[in-house]
């Protein structure tokens, strides 16, 4: 049963298509006339563009010859893109252009019309269609060869299957690659400066101060480096121990020196942003917010674990050292995350 | 009735000559067409399809926009290509641009900044490819909603809905996996925050995130792997859904908008040859055109500035491009909910908004379906709905709009608060509060203005234009002049069809007499033919009033002086 009312009265009738009203082309020769002047004046504006383009494919490039700029400055850059851009654009925008306005002032403009038919088949075609079917089936005796079926299905539900083989060599398992970092495999190493990758000594961190930092050994030499950095990733603040909210945090630092992963327990971005008055730390993707006085607790946005912490010490020449790993598994939670963590 | 309406000769088309017929031109075409029709019957293609009729309107245009922008994206794509190298392979960069010399990079990363920089054309190509996928996507969503609104999703054209509805989900999956290709900051960003949300899966995530990583992330064959997707896979499936979404726009025929002549039996419109094979091979031109100039002087994603992939850093204010933000906005707006059931995590921060994502999809794929549901309307239908017809349509789409908008918005919090100067926690609980709140109000307001703007229409198609003319009759009455619509203009305000709620029983669940009932509970009665004789019987009173007192002249007395 459908929700349609019916109309009284069967509706209201369908007045058809309003007489036409010309267009000035249609009526006056000077108006038709300019029309087709305009229409091919356009088509060789592009023919313009074209010349444009390739002249300046040669003479405005970014490293070779630049008519106006010095060679290989960023204005030969700016200028080659200026110029081919423009050319290009000219030799196509007006070629629709031209089209465009040909069709609207010059082609026909009285309104067509065409009937619609039913999309369904009719009847005959139909009943047609469902004998081919028919005989299709008998002739493949499918309905009389049970075995036969049966078998397929089972090859066809089989086959499917033998995707995983391949699939699965697309990369290793996971094992427990994703509970440990560089830090825990090497354990001891000293803190060194992100990028310079100079060890940084206790006296080297003010007070309020943030360092980005990796461990010492990992450098571009070490094997997967990118990915060992992509974990290892942490920064060391300083802050008055007065402050402090979290004593289990504390005890694993020194002198107010704690050491936190940078990567996001959201979804994985560097939380890259330090407000030295407040002491939070800043996720720029998703915004959450970490109380580094209080363990890296979350106190705004999506994530839900604190950042886990680096327990750090001092060596013999007042450097900064991990004697192992994160306290917990670093970035975004995963189903196991608190299972099987053994190296 | 329209039945008289039948395909017209236009008097204006111009008579072919007998001197035309024997030209050169002519005979070469002749020679032509009889060689390729011995061989692909190309004649009776061209019977068919050339004088194939299609409506006009500027609303049919996204659709086009979109299939340009996709053949601007096929042509810059595959100049990229020629320069483009998708390794991970790592090099020390030591090309032109002196911010980056001697900086450690991905191949992919520095073979960008050659194109950028070194092939002439090349930063041209690659502005032109990032526009046209910008203009891409703007394209289907602005088509999507235009055919949501007018209702042409209805019988028989909802498979073309979902074609169409899986061509928008395809082209979010190039636009991700190309902007990830270049290797540097943002996109390394971008594809960790995947990993992220891959990885928070029960059960599968983490390995999922070591077969599509080829290891941990990022290792070195992600890029190589989201390049075939990019430039293969993706590609074949949406020029493949392109090509069933045109053959059944040509098996069903264009929808049209109502109007005097125009009725479900027929479509009313130009020829394909030579009208529309000028206007919409016109407008290619045309989209390309402005594609380039844009290209030519608005850079867009330079990934210099950026710098190359490196875990490390990322900088404030890193958005995705347009059409992925608003799968970063429920990311930003969940708060931080994580539960651990016998050891093992659920990470309802990142699993609630991809469910929200999915909801959202599957609310826009499967609407044509459940309005069919509702309405139990079983006929074809080829005369689009004006949206104010259907105000319980038109609310929802709105409302699915503002969701939308509500988390592409909570996607660029950080950038709303810096320009506004606002607190980033105010502001994203104001978004958490209206991610519930807008998609109601924005549904109750459209709906009402909806029902407003079909009382109107009714007055109107009753009574005629006012004139802001008035005239007091002797007791001191007023009466406004009301200028009578012609029967062309009052059709298309009388024409729709009218729905109403349906009683439980009589084979209709009470599931869906409720459904009958949130859609056409509040509803206008359209004028009827017998209302509208009594409109104009009345009028013809009035009209006689008004003329015995201004003797027939509606002018004003200064209008009158002036002359």
């Amino acid at each position: 049963m459908s929700a349609i009312s019916s109309k009284e009265g069967g509706g209201f009738p369908n007045p058809g298509l309003p007489p036409h009203v010309h267009r000035q082309a249609d009526i006056s020769k000077a108006a038709e006339k300019r029309a087709e002047l305009i229409v091919a004046s356009m088509f060789l504006l592009s023919v313009v563009g074209t010349v444009l383009f390739i002249a300046a494919y040669f003479l405005v490039t970014p490293t070779g010859i630049n008519l106006f700029a010095e060679e290989k400055s960023p204005s030969a850059l700016w200028w080659s893109n200026l110029t081919i851009g423009l050319g290009l654009a000219i030799a196509v925008f007006f070629i629709g252009a031209a089209a465009v306005h040909w069709a609207k002032t010059l082609m026909p403009d009285e309104e067509m019309v065409e009937e619609r038919h039913d999309i369904r088949s009719s009847d005959e075609t139909r009943e047609a269609a469902v004998g081919i079917i028919n005989d299709g089936l008998e002739e493949s005796g499918i309905a009389r060869r049970p075995v036969i079926v049966t078998a397929m299905v089972a090859a066809l539900a089989a086959l499917p299957i033998a995707v995983l083989a391949p699939l699965s060599t697309l990369g290793p398992l996971p094992g427990n690659k994703l509970h440990h970092t560089f830090w825990g495999h090497n354990p001891g190493q000293r803190l060194a400066r992100d990028h310079d990758g100079t060890p940084i000594k206790l006296s080297d961190v003010a007070m309020n101060s943030i360092f980005h930092i990796m461990p010492e050994g990992l450098t571009s030499e070490t094997e997967h480096h990118i990915e060992e950095r992509a974990k290892a990733a942490a920064v060391i603040v300083r802050f008055d121990p007065k402050l402090a909210k979290n004593e289990d945090s504390m005890a694993m630092g020194v002198e107010g020196v704690l050491a936190f992963s940078k990567i996001c327990t959201h979804v994985g971005c560097p939380v890259a942003l330090y407000e030295q008055q407040t002491h939070h730390m800043l996720c720029p993707c998703h915004q959450s917010t970490f109380d580094v006085t209080d363990g890296a607790k979350v106190i705004f946005g999506p994530a839900h674990r604190p950042l886990p912490q680096l327990p750090i010490q001092v060596d013999d020449e007042g450097y900064l050292v991990a004697p192992g790993d994160f306290i917990e598994p670093i970035g975004p939670s995963f189903w196991n995350i608190h299972k099987n963590k053994d190296v | 009735m329209c039945d008289h309406v039948s395909t017209t000769t236009p008097s204006t088309r111009k008579q072919t000559s007998v001197d035309a017929n024997n030209s050169r031109v002519y005979k070469l075409g002749a020679v032509g067409g009889d060689w390729l029709d011995k061989r692909v019957a190309g004649g009776g293609l061209i019977k068919f399809m050339a004088r194939k009729i299609f409506p006009d309107h500027w609303s049919f245009m996204f659709g086009e926009v979109a299939l340009y922008s996709f053949v601007i994206l096929l042509i810059s794509g595959t100049f990229l290509t020629m320069f483009f190298d998708p390794s991970m392979s790592e090099v020390v960069y030591n090309g032109p641009y002196e911010a980056l010399q001697g900086a450690t990079m991905s191949r992919a990363y520095e073979s960008t900044l050659e194109i950028s920089f070194e092939v002439t054309g090349g930063l041209l190509f690659r502005q032109m490819h990032h526009w046209s996928a910008l203009v891409f996507m703007v394209a289907i969503f602005v088509h999507m909603f235009r055919v949501f609104f007018t209702g042409a999703f209805r019988k028989p054209r909802e498979l073309n809905w979902l074609v169409g509805f899986t061509l928008m989900v395809l082209g979010m999956v190039a636009g991700f996996s190309g902007y990830s290709l270049p290797d540097d900051v943002l996109s390394g960003n971008g594809l960790r925050v995947v990993e992220g949300l891959m990885k928070s899966m029960p059960v599968v995530g983490t390995y999922l995130v070591m077969l599509m990583f080829g290891g941990e992330f990022p290792g070195t064959d992600i890029i190589p792997r989201l390049f075939t997707v990019h430039i293969l896979l993706v590609p074949a499936m949406i020029l493949g859904l392109i090509a069933i979404h045109l053959v059944l726009l040509v098996l069903h025929k264009h929808t049209q908008y109502p109007g005097p002549g125009r009725t479900e039996r027929n479509v009313v419109g130009f020829p394909v040859f030579p009208v529309y094979a000028a206007k919409a091979g016109g407008f290619f031109f045309l989209v390309f055109g402005i594609i380039t100039m844009i290209s030519a002087t608005t850079s867009i994603n330079g990934v210099w500035n950026y710098g190359p992939y490196d875990p490390s850093p990322v900088s404030a204010g890193s958005q995705p491009d347009w059409y992925m933000l608003w799968t970063d906005g429920g990311l930003r707006l969940i708060p931080g909910w994580e539960s651990t059931i016998f050891g093992y995590v659920l990470s309802w921060n990142m699993l609630i908004p991809m469910g929200i994502y999915g909801l959202l999809l599957a609310a826009l794929a499967l609407y044509p379906f459940l309005e069919a549901w509702v309405t139990g309307d079983d006929r074809e239908h080829h005369l689009n709905d004006l949206p104010y017809n259907t105000p319980v349509r038109t609310g929802l789409g709105v409302a699915w709009i503002m969701t939308y908008l509500i988390l592409a918005l909570a996607a660029t919090n950080d950038l709303i608060a810096i320009a506004l100067d606002l607190s980033i926690n105010d502001l994203t609980w104001a978004l958490r509060i209206g991610f519930f709140v807008v998609p109601v109000l924005s549904f109750y307001i459209t709906k009402r203005l909806c029902l407003s703007i079909q009382r109107q229409k009714r007055d109107l198609a009753l009574h005629g234009e006012e004139t802001s003319r008035i005239v007091r009759t002797d007791t001191g009455n007023m009466i406004e002049i009301h200028a009578p619509l012609s029967e062309y203009d009052r059709w298309v305000l009388v024409q729709h069809d009218d729905y109403r709620p349906l009683k439980a029983g009589k084979g209709v669940s009470a599931l869906r007499a409720k459904a009958t009932s949130f859609f056409f509970k509040d509803r206008i009665d359209p004028v009827t033919p017998a209302e509208l004789r009594e409109a104009l019987e009345h009028h013809g009173h009035e009209k006689h009033v008004i003329d015995e007192l201004t003797g027939g002249d509606y002018r004003t007395p200064s209008e009158k002086s002036s002359h």
